[in-house]
């Protein structure tokens, strides 16, 4: 435990240090492994803790992205505002999800399926929404990019950085208390064994549900910061499937379930997909489709020699079991 | 708008929705038989039009002909498919199932995109263009030929699920793994033969719906998330299912394209699937577990 300790404090430093000596081109990088690190851990606190396999999380980055963005297009309310009203917003659609899906029994494959038509049916909601820009998209104004405004949240990309570091460590300081609380065990409990954790007098029912909905309104934070750093927000890329299955692709390669799982997982997706990117510049094959064809053959490898995931391997590789 | 064009439109999205019917076919025979869900079922059937597209163009074979080859060979794909990749995964969890199928179809589509290009492609002939005439009804020869091919596929499937020892050895494995196992069945072989199957259903729905609508790579994904739909509306699982589920969607695909807007169309069937999901989550002609 002391050793652990030791490593997350020293990553941590590094990661508050890292800035100093990275360029723009890295800053934007890491900005955008702990921007899938938050979102997986967010993602994992549904899957990995509470066993409810949802494959439609972008459904939350979406309502969370324009709802904000919304306030800030056509009122010029600022995003501390806007986090309130996509967080509410985005559990209270976890709520409803949840309980349709709880309350009819749907769950393995038949919940993931329905959370992939909520995504879909809101997408396809949104492209024929003119208030907010429709397939057209919605673009919000970009003020000044030196000056930190952090009570409109605009800055630099140092800013953003930072933000996502602090979204991040809060994540992973909230998942480590929530899996040894009260609620931690039921939901593991409940991922294990739901008839047998009914049958010891856990309310699964309630249970789930305060998973999704903590899950929901964590991942719609994630939307808040994407539609401040990128500015502009497409129902057609937001709301996408692909987006979806993004952000699964970091918990499930780093380990479902663990808390550093979904950090290491976002480095590992994020750098591999960038080291293509760089490789196949450099060989001169670039051809469309061939980086995602890597890609996909990278994924597949570890999916069957890894089912566990990386950061499981890694930890006993690391000596850190007692 | 006349009553006319509602019946033709009717009649259309019905013809397609027997073809769709035959591709979620085949994803409902593996899900029944094998327990997975084939994420990468749309990517392969567009696989199977582009298969179709180049044979036309370089041998000038007719995609009705064509589909003979191609489902030969996705049968033997797809065998090895469940045999090399997914029978290990058999015993894992859900979202290790899905990583791997996800993975598979993301090679899929974008060695599509790598080979063909963004660019749509499809065939041309002499059929597509001509239709059949009853009274004020138009019926397009090419819809309707391709509809029928469907049709007979799906009834091939049939009469081999029912008919042949074969078919009722899968059947078996379906309902009782330990069972199948306990009277000798190598469940496994069972399994690949499954998905052969499956894919070989895709082959030949790619096939007659190339001569319907143009391929490029982003529709296989669009195919997958459709078939998904379709089997849940009618019962994952169910072989007559997938086909009422197909043709539902068709049909309600069409009036939603007259009535409201074409880009709204899908949302509809996603309102249906949600509505199915929640009122009779097992599907229509679903069985429940």
């Amino acid at each position: 435990m002391k050793k652990e300790l030791l490593c997350l404090v020293i990553l941590a430093g590094l990661l508050v240090a890292f800035p100093a000596f990275a360029g723009p081109y890295a800053l934007s990088v890491a900005t955008l492994i702990l921007y899938f690190a938050y979102t997986g851990q967010a993602w994992n606190v549904m899957m990995g803790f509470a066993g409810q396999l949802s494959l439609g999380h972008s459904l939350y980055v979406g309502v969370g992205a324009y709802a904000a963005g919304a306030l800030f297009f056509h009122y010029g309310i600022g995003p501390w505002a806007g986090l309130w009203l996509a967080m509410a917003l985005c559990a209270g659609f976890g709520l409803v999800i949840g309980f349709l899906a709880f309350r009819f029994g749907i769950s393995g494959v038949y919940f993931a399926l329905l959370t992939i038509a909520f995504a879909e049916f809101t997408r396809i909601g949104f492209d024929h929404l003119d208030w907010l820009g429709g397939p057209g998209g919605m673009f919000l104004r970009v003020a000044q990019r030196d000056v930190w405004d952090l009570a409109n949240f605009r800055g630099p990309p140092l800013m953003y950085y930072y933000a996502m570091l602090f979204l991040t460590a809060g994540a992973f300081l909230l998942c480590f208390f929530l899996l040894r609380s009260k609620a931690g065990y039921y939901w593991q409990a409940i991922r294990e064994n739901e008839e047998a954790a009914q049958a010891l007098g856990i309310n699964t029912f309630r249970w789930k549900m305060v998973a999704v909905a903590l899950s929901a309104a964590m991942t719609s934070v994630s939307g808040v910061f994407f539609a401040f750093y990128y500015n502009n927000l497409f129902p057609e890329q937001i709301f996408h499937i692909s987006r979806s299955i993004e952000i699964i692709l970091g918990p499930v390669i780093g380990g479902v379930g663990t808390l550093f799982g979904p950090i290491l997982g976002a480095a590992v997706l994020t750098l591999l997909s960038d080291g293509i990117t760089d490789l196949l510049a450099a060989l001169g094959w670039e051809i469309p489709g061939i980086k995602q064809v890597f890609y996909g053959i990278v994924l597949l490898v570890v999916v069957m020699f890894l089912p566990h995931g990386i950061w499981p391997a890694l930890y006993r590789r690391l000596g850190f079991h007692k | 708008m006349s009553l006319d064009l509602v019946v033709n439109v009717v009649i259309a999205g019905l013809l397609t929705g027997l073809i769709y019917g035959l591709m979620a076919l085949g994803l409902s025979v593996i899900f029944g038989v094998v327990r997975v869900v084939n994420f990468a079922h749309g990517e392969m059937m567009t696989i199977a039009m582009y298969a179709a597209t180049v044979l036309f163009a370089a041998l000038k074979l007719d995609p009705f002909f064509a589909l003979v080859p191609v489902a030969a060979v996705f049968f033997v794909f797809g065998y090895a498919l469940q045999a090399g990749l997914i029978n290990p995964f058999i015993t894992r969890p859900e979202h290790s199932q899905f990583m791997l199928l996800v993975a598979v179809a993301i090679i899929m589509v974008n060695a599509l995109l790598m080979i063909f290009g963004p660019d749509a492609r499809n065939v041309q002939t002499d059929y597509q263009l001509e239709s059949f005439e009853i009274g004020r009804i138009l019926v397009d020869k090419a819809r309707l030929y391709a509809a029928l091919v469907a049709v007979g596929a799906a009834a091939v499937l049939f009469a081999f699920f029912r008919l042949t020892l074969t078919g009722k050895a899968i059947r078996a494995c379906a309902d009782n793994y330990l069972g199948a196992k306990v009277v000798g069945l190598n469940v496994k072989k069972y399994y690949s033969l499954t998905f052969g199957l499956g894919s070989a259903c895709v082959a030949v729905a790619g096939c007659a719906m190339v001569l319907l609508v143009d391929v490029t790579p982003p529709l296989g994904p669009y195919y997958t998330l459709l078939a998904f739909v379709i089997v849940i509306v009618g019962g994952l699982g169910s072989m007559a299912g997938a086909l009422l589920g197909g043709v539902l969607i068709g049909v309600s695909e069409a009036l939603a394209g007259l009535f409201i807007a074409p880009s709204a169309k899908s949302m509809f069937s996603f309102g249906l699937l949600i509505l199915v999901l929640l009122l009779r989550p097992q599907g229509l002609l679903g069985k429940r577990t």
